[in-house]
């Protein structure tokens, strides 16, 4: 393989490990300020259960959670690296030696025959997403079963905009204590059927330190659902709610909601070229 | 905190939804493929007063240990359970409850631990590897056989038809 492959491969892995063993320090605070104003007993010895977790995990450089994902990568590439076959592939190479060195849970199977490839890659995935950008830089986003399975896509009425809080609220209601909660929210408003999902998961990637007043209003309809950490009761059902837009036809108002658990994993790396 | 050691007998009647555990000894991993298995083949350990985990591990084969080890949605399991609890399994290890249909089949005879979801590096933290039955359902949906030392459940389902998730 090319050196810059080689190199692409290593921070891949690398990338993969940090974000599988070290929460990003936003999602750890956010879980600090929500232990913090939490009045339920049974929600603090789930959260008490989380930080010794988090600890373990760092201390010993193993896995936070045993859904180790499928990975959604995301590269930035400057002007001198070509936009070529080999980069795709030493991403997919990244990940089965991360699979092997982390250790990873082989998650990856055919849809229909359920046969599992053992190294986490397969036909289409993963999902690589490539941008024009100053540096090559690797993210790796892990997204575990229990909280993609709840996610949801409506394609609203242009005269439903009102609605919007409702529905998302709604999408974390019926998902209940199945996503692990406390989760964090990405919403991707307009686009297209698709390009909506997407912006919903890029939003997940945003620091979750703040939120505008949209997101902060659809984040208090959902800590009214009462749901609390891991669906046994408490203040705490989000820790955030993330929005990304785009523009979308005159007669759409796609919206996506993709759920994700307290276990917001994220690992970024750069790669000399 | 109160203190359990499996294989689990009547002790289990007198918990109480809330009430914080620390649980130790064997307990069998099991998920969908797994439930499955038993109710078509059969047990591969005596259910008599067992501990069943829904959890699909990350085991390291080679030095043959439990690396992460956090428990799976339960509510999958809901109509796979009837079978197990008649066998006379005793409790449940999971994450997010179960139906009104598994609490009533709880009732008067088992219970249901939460343990707390994406906990899998503190969970393999109490663990030790004894063993592994139905190899060839893989890595995750096989029965691995665990000794638990002091794994912090909360009861989340007792045998009386309380229920910490319904609200």
């Amino acid at each position: 393989m090319d050196p810059l492959y080689n190199r692409l491969a290593s921070a891949v892995e690398q990338a993969i490990r940090q974000a599988e063993t070290i929460l990003p320090p936003d999602v750890e605070e956010a879980l600090h300020t929500a232990y913090n104003k939490e009045t339920n007993p049974t929600a603090r010895g789930e959260l008490e259960n989380i930080f010794a977790n988090l600890e373990v995990a760092r201390e010993k450089n193993i896995p936070i959670c045993q859904d180790t994902g499928i990975f959604v990568i995301y590269l930035t590439i400057p002007e001198t690296v070509p936009l070529t076959s080999g980069l795709y592939d030493a991403v997919s190479e990244g990940i089965r030696l991360a699979t092997k060195s982390v250790p990873l849970r082989p998650n990856a199977v055919d849809p229909l025959s359920r046969k599992n490839s053992g190294d986490n890659t397969g036909a289409g995935i993963p999902a690589v997403h490539i941008l024009p950008g100053d540096t090559l830089r690797v993210t790796v986003f892990p997204k575990g079963a229990g909280s993609e399975n709840m996610s949801q896509i409506r394609m609203m009425l242009p005269s439903e905009i009102s609605k919007i809080p409702e529905f998302v609220t709604s999408v974390v209601r019926d998902a209940g204590s199945r996503p692990c909660p406390p989760v964090i929210v990405g919403v991707g408003i307009g686009g297209t059927f698709d390009s909506a999902a997407s912006f919903a998961k890029e939003a997940l990637l945003a620091p979750i330190n703040s939120m505008t007043s949209f997101e902060q209003e659809i984040c208090d309809s959902i800590n009214q659902l009462g749901i609390g950490v891991m669906g046994l009761g408490g203040d705490t059902s989000c820790l955030a709610v993330k929005v990304k837009e785009g523009a979308c036809h005159t007669a759409s108002l796609p919206i996506a909601v993709n759920i994700q658990c307290w276990c917001s994993r994220r690992g970024v790396v750069e790669v000399d070229v | 905190m109160i203190r359990l050691t499996t294989p689990l007998g009547d002790e289990v009647l007198d918990l109480h939804a809330g009430d914080r555990v620390l649980l130790s000894g064997t307990i069998y991993t099991a998920r969908d493929e797994a439930h499955m298995m038993i109710r078509d083949e059969g047990f591969p350990f005596d259910p008599k007063g067992a501990v069943i985990y829904h959890c699909g591990p990350v085991i390291d084969e080679a030095q043959n240990k439990v690396v992460a080890a956090g428990p799976t949605t339960s509510a999958r399991m809901n109509d796979l359970t009837k079978h197990m609890l008649d066998a006379g399994v005793r409790g449940l290890i999971g994450k997010g409850g179960m139906s009104a249909k598994v609490r009533e089949e709880l009732r008067g005879r088992a219970v249901y631990f939460a343990f707390t979801g994406g906990c899998a590096a503190l969970a393999a933290s109490c663990m030790e590897l004894a063993g592994c039955h139905y190899p060839e359902l893989g890595m995750a949906e096989g029965v691995w056989e665990i000794i638990l030392t002091d794994l912090p459940v909360v009861v989340g389902i007792d045998a009386h038809g309380n229920d910490l998730f319904v609200r």
